[in-house]
Formats: C-alpha cells, sequence, structure tokens
C-alpha cells in the first residue's frame, strides 16, 4: 500500500492541475463514486417520476393513508392476532401491518432457536463414529437439502392432517400438557392476577444475581482455580426466588386449560376457541418445515465448522485429560464458532425470507397478509411493496448486526 | 408463477416506461391474445384431458381472438390466483383478464382496470360435509371457513357473520386445489366461494355426494371480463364481443347458422354480422364481420352455457338468472345499431 501512494505522490509533484488529479488514485475513486452516485439518484428521480405519470394516467393514486382505513378481513387466530387483539372492521390497516409482522418474527424466532438446535445436533452426529447416528444425519441432510422447501411444508401440512385427530375430537400432543385435533394445537394459558408482577421481579432480580454470581464465579476461578457450580446456583435462582415469591403473595395466577366440549350445537363441539392457549396447524407445519430444512443446512456448516478446527486442538484435549463432551464443548465448538457464525447468519436470513412461503398454506405473515390480502384490499402495490422490502431490509441488518455482535464477543476468545 | 413475481412486475412495470395503450393494435402485431383464467376451475376455465384450455371464461376469450385475428386458437392463457390476477392485467401480463372475477367498484375504479360487462350472474355459496347435518348457514356459529385470498368471498363471509353475530375462523388459502384440499381434510367445517366455484370444485372431492350447498346465497357476484382502464378502444372490443354473443342468441344465431343467417331479412340480424352495407367493426378497429367471427368460433352466449357449465355438464347449472331478459334473466346486451 505504502509503496503505492508513495509513486502517486512522486508523480504528483511531477505533474500539476487536472492531469495530476487523474494520475491520483484518491481523485479517481472519488470522481467514480460522484458519478455512481448521481447515476443513481437520476435513475431512482425517473423512476419516481414515471411511476407518478403512469399511476396517474391510470387514475390511481400514491401514498400512504390507507393505513389509516379499517381493515374489514378476518384474520386466522396466531401470535400477531394475539397480541394486537385483533378483530375484523374494528382494527385498522396499520394494526393489520403490525400483527402480519409479528407473525413474521414469531415464526422466524422460533424456527431459528429450533434450527441451530438440531442442526448442531445433527452436525455433530455427523461426524460420530456411531454408525447408525451417522448415517441418519448423512441421509437426512442430503434428503432435506435437495428437495424444494415449498413441496416439504406442502408435505407436513397433509402429515398433520392425516395423524392429526379428526376436528370434533381430541387427542394427546405432548401427554399432560398439549392437546391437538385438525383445528390445531391447544395448551395451557396463565391468567396473571394483579399482584403477578411481583413474582416477575423477582425473577428479574435472581437474573442479575445469578449474572453477578457468574462473574464471581468466573474471577475466582481466574485467580485461583477453584470451580464453582454456577450451573446449579443459577438454576437455583432462577426457579426457587420467583416461585418463593410467588407463594408468598398468594399465587396470583391460574391455569386455564382447554376446554372440550361434547354438547350442544355441531360446530360449537370439539375445543372452545379463545379458551387455553391455541398454535394454528399452520404455524405448526411451517415451523416443522422450515425447522427441519434449515437444520440440514446448519448441520453441514457445523460440521465444516468443526473439521476446520485443526486434529491436534483434540488431541492435545484428550492428552489434558478432558472427556470427549467437554473437549467439544470447551475446546473445539469454541473455535469452531468463528468459522460457523458468518454461514449461520445467512442461514436465519433464509429462513426468515423463507417464511414468507407460508402465503401457500395460509400462515398470516407479512407476505401473505399484508402484501396479499391487504394489497388487494387497498390496491397499492407500489407502496405496499416498498414497506415489506424495507421490513425484511430492517430485520436482515438487525440480524446481521447482532450476529457479528455476537462474532466478535467469540473472536476475542482466541486472543 | 409466483405471487411476489406478478406484485414486483406491477411494480416494476409502473415505474418503467408509460404504458402503451394501444392493446388492439399489440394483439394485432402480436398475432396472439394474451388471456388471464384461473388456475384450473371446471366449467369456467380449465386445461381438458389434452392440455387443451375449455370453459365459459375460455370460451370468451377465444371469442375475442376470433374477432380480432380471425382465429379462436390465437389465445394464450395465463393462469392466475385471485391474489395475483389485477397485478396481472394492470402491468401488461395480459391483455384481457376473463377469470371468474367480480365486478365492484373497488376493483373498477382503484386498481387501474375496467370490467367490460358480466358473463356469469353468481352469488356466494357455502357447502358443508352432509354429516354435520347442517341445513342453513345461520346454524355455522363457530365454524371454521376454507376460501381463497384477494377474492371478494373472504371479505363477504365476514359481513355475513357479523351481521349475523356469528363467531368464526377463516383459513384463506392461495390456491384453489389447497383451500378445497384443506376442507377435504377436515381443516374447515365449510368452504365458500361463488355458487358456480362451488359446484366446480365440489366434483374434486373424495366423494361429492357426502357434502351439501347450504340454500343461502350471501352475496351479489357478476362475474365478468375486465381490461386496462387507460385504453378505451380495447375496452369497446371486449365490451362488445360480450354484447354480441347475447344478441345472437336473442335473435337466434348460431356458431352452425351463422353462414346462412347472413342473407337472413332481419336487419338486426344483418347489423349483427355486418351483412350488406353494414359496419360497425370498423369504428373499434375491427372488420365488419367481426361479430360473426365470434360466433362461429365459439358459438352464442347460450351456446357457450350449455357447452361448459349447463345442465348436460358435470356442473349441472341451471341457466337461472343467467337467461336472457326475455326469458325470465338478467342477459340483456345494448342493441347493435
Ligand atoms: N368471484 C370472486 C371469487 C373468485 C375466485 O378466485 N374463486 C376461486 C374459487 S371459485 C377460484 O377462482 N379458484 C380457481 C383458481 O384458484 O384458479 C372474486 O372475483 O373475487
Amino acid at each position: 500500500m505504502s509503496s503505492i501512494s508513495d509513486s502517486d505522490d512522486a508523480v504528483r509533484s511531477e505533474r500539476s492541475g487536472l492531469a495530476a488529479l487523474v494520475f491520483d488514485a484518491k481523485a479517481r475513486s472519488l470522481f467514480f463514486q460522484a458519478v455512481l452516485a448521481i447515476l443513481i439518484i437520476i435513475a431512482a428521480y425517473i423512476a419516481v417520476r414515471n411511476a407518478g405519470a403512469n399511476l396517474a394516467e391510470q387514475g390511481r393514486e400514491f401514498g400512504f393513508d390507507f393505513f389509516g382505513r379499517p381493515s374489514d378481513i378476518q384474520i386466522l387466530t396466531t401470535f400477531g392476532t394475539w397480541l394486537i387483539g385483533y378483530e375484523a372492521g374494528k382494527n385498522t390497516v396499520f394494526d393489520v401491518f403490525l400483527l402480519s409482522i409479528a407473525n413474521t418474527l414469531i415464526i422466524a424466532i422460533a424456527g431459528v432457536i429450533f434450527a441451530t438446535l438440531w442442526g448442531f445436533l445433527l452436525g455433530i452426529f455427523r461426524l460420530s463414529n456411531n454408525f447408525v447416528l451417522n448415517s441418519f444425519a448423512t441421509i437426512y441432510i442430503e434428503l432435506l437439502r435437495n428437495v424444494p422447501l415449498l413441496l416439504q411444508i406442502f408435505f407436513w401440512t397433509a402429515v398433520l392432517r392425516l395423524v392429526a385427530p379428526g376436528p370434533r375430537d381430541a387427542g394427546w400432543l405432548v401427554p399432560g400438557l398439549l392437546s391437538w385435533n385438525s383445528k390445531g394445537i391447544y395448551g395451557p394459558y396463565p391468567l396473571v392476577e394483579p399482584g403477578f408482577s411481583y413474582t416477575l421481579i423477582a425473577f428479574l432480580l435472581a437474573c442479575v444475581a445469578a449474572w453477578g454470581f457468574a462473574r464471581w464465579a468466573k474471577r475466582r476461578q481466574d485467580a485461583t482455580g477453584k470451580q464453582s457450580s454456577v450451573g446449579l446456583v443459577t438454576l437455583g435462582l432462577l426457579i426457587l426466588v420467583p416461585t418463593l415469591v410467588f407463594l408468598v403473595t398468594g399465587r396470583p395466577m391460574t391455569i386455564e386449560w382447554p376446554n372440550f366440549v361434547t354438547e350442544g350445537p355441531i360446530l360449537r363441539r370439539g375445543f372452545e376457541r379463545g379458551i387455553g392457549s391455541y398454535i394454528a396447524p399452520e404455524f405448526f407445519a411451517l415451523f416443522l418445515a422450515l425447522t427441519t430444512y434449515t437444520a440440514a443446512f446448519i448441520a453441514e456448516i457445523v460440521r465444516a465448522g468443526i473439521q476446520a478446527v485443526p486434529n491436534g486442538q483434540s488431541e492435545a484435549a484428550g492428552a489434558l485429560g478432558l472427556p470427549p463432551g467437554l473437549a467439544m464443548r470447551k475446546v473445539i465448538l469454541p473455535q469452531a464458532f468463528r468459522v460457523i457464525i458468518p454461514p449461520l447468519t445467512s442461514q436465519y436470513l433464509n429462513l426468515t425470507k423463507n417464511s414468507s412461503l407460508a402465503a401457500a398454506i395460509g400462515y398470516p405473515e407479512l407476505v401473505a397478509v399484508f402484501a396479499g390480502t391487504t394489497l388487494n384490499q387497498v390496491g397499492r402495490a407500489i407502496e405496499i411493496i416498498a414497506i415489506v422490502i424495507l421490513v425484511y431490509l430492517t430485520i436482515s441488518l438487525l440480524t446481521s448486526a447482532f450476529m457479528n455482535w455476537f462474532n466478535n464477543r467469540v473472536k476475542l476468545v482466541e486472543r | 408463477m409466483t405471487p411476489k413475481f406478478y406484485t414486483l412486475v406491477a411494480a416494476a412495470a409502473l415505474v418503467a416506461g408509460g404504458a402503451s395503450a394501444g392493446t388492439l393494435d399489440d394483439v394485432k402485431a402480436a398475432g396472439k391474445l394474451k388471456c388471464g383464467v384461473s388456475q384450473g376451475l371446471p366449467g369456467f376455465s380449465t386445461p381438458d384431458d389434452s392440455g387443451k384450455w375449455t370453459g365459459l371464461d375460455v370460451d370468451y376469450c377465444r371469442a375475442v381472438a376470433a374477432t380480432v385475428l380471425d382465429d379462436p386458437e390465437a389465445v394464450e392463457f395465463v393462469s392466475l390466483s385471485a391474489k395475483d390476477r389485477f397485478t396481472a392485467l394492470s402491468s401488461g401480463e395480459i391483455d384481457i383478464l376473463s377469470r371468474n372475477t367480480t365486478w365492484t367498484i373497488t376493483r373498477d375504479t382503484d386498481l387501474g382496470i375496467t370490467f367490460t360487462g358480466v358473463s356469469y350472474y353468481d352469488g356466494q355459496g357455502m357447502m358443508v360435509p352432509a354429516s354435520l347435518g347442517v341445513t342453513t348457514a345461520l346454524e355455522l356459529d363457530g365454524a371454521t371457513i376454507c376460501t381463497n385470498t384477494g377474492t371478494t368471498t373472504e371479505l363477504n363471509i365476514t359481513d355475513y357473520f357479523t351481521q349475523h353475530g356469528m363467531s368464526f375462523e377463516l383459513v384463506a388459502l392461495e390456491n384453489s386445489d389447497e383451500v378445497i384440499a384443506a376442507y377435504g381434510a377436515g381443516r374447515c367445517d365449510v368452504f365458500t366461494t361463488d355458487r358456480s366455484g362451488v359446484a366446480a370444485e365440489r366434483l374434486k372431492l373424495a366423494d361429492p355426494d357426502a357434502h351439501v350447498v347450504l340454500p343461502e346465497t350471501i352475496s351479489k357476484e357478476p362475474l365478468g371480463p375486465s381490461v386496462r382502464a387507460d385504453d378505451k378502444q380495447w375496452e369497446r372490443v371486449s365490451k362488445w364481443v360480450l354484447n354480441a354473443l347475447i344478441e345472437a342468441e336473442e335473435y337466434g344465431i348460431t356458431s352452425a347458422n351463422v353462414d346462412e343467417m347472413m342473407t337472413s331479412e332481419n336487419p338486426s340480424v344483418q347489423r349483427i354480422l355486418g351483412a350488406g352495407d353494414n359496419d360497425y367493426g370498423a369504428p373499434m378497429g375491427l372488420t365488419k364481420d367481426w361479430a360473426a367471427r365470434a360466433i362461429k368460433a365459439v358459438g352464442n352466449y347460450g351456446e357457450i352455457y350449455d357447452r361448459n357449465v349447463g345442465p348436460d355438464t358435470p356442473l349441472k347449472l341451471d341457466r337461472g338468472v343467467n337467461n336472457l331478459w326475455n326469458n325470465g334473466g338478467f342477459m340483456y346486451a345494448p342493441p347493435i345499431r
């Protein structure tokens, strides 16, 4: 680098005026950047002007006033409708926008968490010496990575319909906790009473205490080599403290269980709507499809990451007497993380964008509802598509920012 | 084609160059008509065993192609979901939309498109499994309902249930095959769409006889073709082809007798067929035998109806309100004169 700018300096001293600028690498790059910026601005200007003219010619307007209109569409009961308290005719288009984002985020978050857990496990299976685990992981990964995701979404939807009990029957999905039938999954719902905030505060305080203890324990270990059972203490703090406060304040919460109706008008039979918690089958199918599919890719990333750690590292860990599990957790994975995180981030982004395939099975997320039903209702394609692009861009940038932050943290481990 | 694709095309088309207004010239130059139809709705637009598109909506497009290009086969059918159809039309992906589409004020004024007539008077109906023992829509409180996204159906059903103080859950899917599959698998208690659509989709069920259509018709669904709003000339062509097919039935002109009718003494028939000095095609940019070409290709409205959806077809739909005005129905075309 320095030699180039040195010679540039030498050239500059020999020439003057415009000629000097032409030979100045910095000036050249600035010039081309400016040209590019101007071209982009001109293109954007022409695009906006054309759009305006074409819309006017078709007698259509441009604007965002539609957000205030009432939304008279019924939307499938999901996380988003619960969050907003959505009711057709009573909420605005803006509320529909928010609830569709909430639905996109909840499927993305649930998908990312479970795809990561399952993907790491598969990746480790893939490297295992156990023939059964190894072949299972290999076949799984090859199969799922090579079948189009949309097909897998339809597959899970169909499978759930086949195995679920009929609309007016009930069965356990998780015995004692979750029941289900072809209309959805039903579980307990916590109804909190006024004094419950004390339990929440206790939980927060316990979190802070657990964090403080972990710091103290680490310092002590660094200084003296003595270990403390951080896991146990944390668990104890997080469970015992809130439970105690909960009991002392007189159990200010009741659990509402699903209500199964067997009599009365036929369409009222089955699980009563609005009682207990509810997960739509569309969410469940999408969740299964996105999780199992993305996990296959994550497994390959994890495998590559682990294999990128030199063999000497695990041999050294073994020589120090670390059992294989501990060696994996304390020696191999931390180093593998540096290789894993960048491609893992792009899998997270893929999963989020793939959630838009939900339109095909009727899960009301951003694309299905806002860029679908709402767009049809208000007919503002440019505005709505621009907004949807912005939302996805924002989610992507935030995810990337978070993963970069995390990456920098694990990087330090290397020293 | 994916839904997002069409929306993007629409957005891109608006952002890019100016829209061309001369659809008629474009169609003549291309030598074929791009006609937007459904993804497969028996009786209206569906490919037969050999892959040839058939149906009432399809025949209308063939009539337009015959009028403009003198060839009912010169049509490229583009199958569209309910959700994508309007963007496909306004962006210029298709020249004409003929896809069991309800004429409403929003669509006619707010989407950059114009309806050119009614080719089938319909209304929204509901189907339930016979095993439920439900006999009227008023017993549907608490039901889960399956329907298509991007339709009037999806909006009407909410109106109806709110009006009657009934609660319901709506599963709205993009592809009709998915909707009927979801209903067939017990995800929903009720399947709802236009009555003609209910009759057609019912045939896709494993055991059609195990399902009953409820007596209520909960909306008006005048189905008809539409074109881009910025092209008056093309709008006239679309409108008058439909009118001519209805007029032809009124005056007894059929695909079989159209040549003989050329020599008919009846001045109305002469005007429709462009016999003698009559030339109503020129002001629209068409030939004088414009209507004769259409009738020869697909027959008059009654023939089209009977062939595709009538009592002798699997759909078995009574002519009912779709009869001619002088036969107790709503079909009434302004005179060709
Ligand atoms: N007429 C209504 C409903 C149209 C509609 O999409 N109906 C469905 C069910 S009859 C359909 O066309 N399905 C065939 C397909 O998906 O292509 C409208 O214009 O909104």
